[in-house]
């Protein structure tokens, strides 16, 4: 029997470290991901867990002691935000490309400068592109059923590759919710040991972690990490089968709401999706053909599918809690583009920035994108690709 | 009437947000008092860190810059490498300071850079709710060490003046506290003797200065200062580290 809790999101993410007891956690803090690795530490103490935890002196060395403790053969999870993550970035390269599985929750946090504390997505957004997986969850459980299975996903063989799991800093960090936990035993056995093909210190099978690799190889090299996060989109729905099995929960590349006949739709990740579901619901009830698609793998970018997705609709929203100055739209914007072009002709696509820094975005917010899907479906014509939401101009 | 007790000019009359008894008030005041006494405001600039000292610019009638989280010594060279007739001084917490931003710290000092640090040592991270920090005493409860500091698994805490006197380019370097009167007198001291070191062009100063949190230690104010005197003095002694 599952377990009923009311857990806020670090909180959740915590219990599923516990029951994941990895070998080593390795965590620095900054608001609002520092609890994760508080909760954990006490789990440390009380002897729930088998774990080495370190106190690390940043976030730079918290990743390099997990690329560290992962190439020894230790199964490692950490957690950071915004300048904690940014603070990674060198290592974050450094443990795709050398095909060490950690994993990483990131409590999506605004990234300096200016200095800010509050939830958008600036920080994960920039890391998109360093080679990890990138798995999103718009509330308490999705943060929790999705590290659990990030383990699996990371490890496979066929991918190697580490995993983010990101969820909202307060809106789903701190806010308490409902969750069902998966019994202790149902995770170990889910996730089972961890046992790398490769490690330190192993006579029969010496190996040199990351040495130089120049022309003759590093091509080559770069290829197979492509490939590899290929391979992973195959991967991450066999394990949200096998999870589903488990928990009765299903989890897919991105979640369709009320998409079979929608004529306009939005795209979003994270937790305004709980807001938008919402106004999709009162447009319904209205005659209002909307849905909604909310992204939960970002890297893999599920291209195909989303081009599926989106083919019926006249007119699309594409929401983006992060800018990325290139004067064209927001990161989720040009992927989703670029994955209709070619796949589907005639969708009308416009990008909205939205809740920078924290900004709050409310129902009658997501209303007016909706109705500017409307005005566009009506009239064929877009006034406007490159949109901001709810900012003074 | 004579006036005998006012606000430095260089202290903004603004209400800090720190918590009640927290000794970065005082800290502050003796750095505006220093300022205004050395009659350098003019030529000032500040750099504030990431921890509770994050809104030192809204107390400080001075040009500052915000730095990342550790990298104000970096960010003080560069602006005193423009503006060497300038005063330029951090104001770090022990977690930016002897944490996340140690490099920067000692190579600054390596660098016998012309800039002045006021590090403010409480023994643990205030800002991020009260987190093991490299200063924590052994045996201290935090957040990250419920039972306490141990050794074994945690090391030991990082005693950063005996630390800078051993590099060349320090010029001044002093622990002080401010846990009652007479070290209060003390700290004010040592923190005009280090800015008066930059204006003499002598070097690096930096003055650590025992504090408190209350609010982390889980103490009342004046059990936490009691708490300092009777466990952060032992293990950081006061005293003129270096002076050239
Ligand atoms: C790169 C980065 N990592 C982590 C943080 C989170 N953070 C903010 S303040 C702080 C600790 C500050 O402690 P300290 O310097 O001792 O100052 P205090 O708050 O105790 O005055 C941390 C870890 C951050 N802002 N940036
Ligand atoms: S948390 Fe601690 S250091 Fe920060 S203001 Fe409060 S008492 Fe002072």
């Amino acid at each position: 029997m599952a377990i009923r809790d009311r857990l806020s999101g670090n909180e959740a993410v915590a219990v599923a470290m516990k029951q994941i007891n990895p070998d080593v956690v390795a965590a620095f803090p900054i608001t609002p991901s520092t609890e994760v690795p508080q909760y954990f530490s006490s789990f440390v103490s009380d002897g729930k867990v088998d774990t080495e935890f370190v106190p690390v002196e940043s976030e730079h060395s918290a990743m390099s002691a997990c690329i560290g403790a992962q190439a020894a053969g230790a199964r490692t999870i950490t957690a950071t935000s915004a300048n904690g993550l940014a603070l990674m970035w060198e290592m974050l390269y450094i443990a795709a490309s050398s095909r060490l599985p950690v994993t990483l929750a990131v409590v999506n946090r605004a990234l300096s400068g200016p200095i800010n504390i509050h939830n958008d997505h600036s920080d994960s957004m920039g890391a998109r592109d360093s080679g990890w997986i990138q798995l999103y969850g718009e509330t308490n459980q999705e943060a929790y059923d999705n590290l659990i299975q990030a383990i699996r996903i990371g490890e496979h063989p066929d991918v190697m590759l580490p995993v983010m799991c990101c969820y909202d800093g307060f809106i789903t960090s701190h806010a308490v919710e409902n969750i069902e936990l998966v019994e202790d035993e149902k995770v170990k056995e889910f996730v089972g040991d961890y046992k790398p093909e490769h490690y330190l210190n192993n006579a029969a099978n010496p190996v040199a972690m990351g040495p130089l690799d120049l022309q003759n190889h590093y091509f080559e090299h770069k290829r197979q990490q492509a490939e590899a996060m290929k391979n992973a989109k195959k991967v991450i729905l066999e394990i949200a089968a096998e999870y589903e099995k488990l928990t009765g929960r299903k989890y897919g590349l991105f979640e369709e709401y009320k998409m079979d006949d929608a004529e306009v739709a939005v795209v979003v990740i994270n937790s305004t999706a709980g807001t938008a579901k919402y106004v999709v619901d009162q447009l319904r009830e209205k005659g209002v053909k909307a849905g909604l698609i909310k992204i939960r793998v970002y890297r893999p970018f599920p291209v195909e599918e989303i081009a599926a997705a989106l083919s019926k609709c006249k007119a699309v929203a594409v929401m983006d809690k992060a800018d990325s100055f290139n004067a064209a739209g927001g990161p989720l914007f040009t992927d989703i583009t670029s994955a209709l072009y070619g796949r589907v002709d005639g969708v009308k696509v416009i990008n909205y920035i939205y809740g920078l820094g924290g900004r709050d975005v409310k129902t009658d917010d997501i209303e007016v994108v909706y109705n500017e899907l409307l005005e566009i479906v009506k009239t064929g014509q877009v006034k406007s690709v490159y949109n901001y939401l709810g900012v003074r101009e | 009437m004579k006036k005998v007790f006012q606000r430095p000019e260089v202290l903004s009359d603004v209400v800090m947000h720190y918590c009640p008894g927290c000794t970065h008030g005082i800290i502050h005041r003796l750095v505006a008092e220093a300022i205004d006494e050395l009659n350098i405001q003019d030529r000032l600039v500040g750099v504030a860190s990431v921890g509770c000292s994050v809104f030192s610019y809204n107390y400080f009638e001075c040009d500052m810059q915000q730095a990342a989280h550790g990298r104000a010594p970096a960010v003080a060279t560069g602006i005193k490498r423009v503006h060497p007739n300038n005063i330029v001084f951090t104001y770090q917490g022990d977690g930016d300071l002897a944490a996340i931003g140690t490099a920067e710290m000692v190579h600054a000092a390596a660098r016998g850079e012309n800039i002045t640090i006021i590090f403010v040592n409480n023994a643990i991270y205030g800002m991020t709710g009260g987190q093991m920090a490299p200063t924590t005493l052994l045996g201290q409860v935090t957040q990250t060490s419920p039972y306490g500091r141990n050794a074994e698994t945690q090391g030991y805490p990082i005693k950063v003046c005996e630390m800078l006197a051993t590099i060349e380019g320090t010029a001044y370097v002093e622990r002080v506290s401010v846990d009652n009167v007479k070290n209060i007198m003390a700290t004010k001291k040592a923190i005009k003797k280090a800015f008066q070191t930059q204006i003499d062009g002598k070097g690096f100063s930096l003055v650590e200065v025992l504090s408190t949190c209350p609010t982390n230690w889980g103490l009342s104010p004046v059990e936490s200062l009691g708490w300092l005197r009777e466990n952060m003095m032992p293990y950081y002694p006061l005293g003129i580290y270096k002076e050239k």
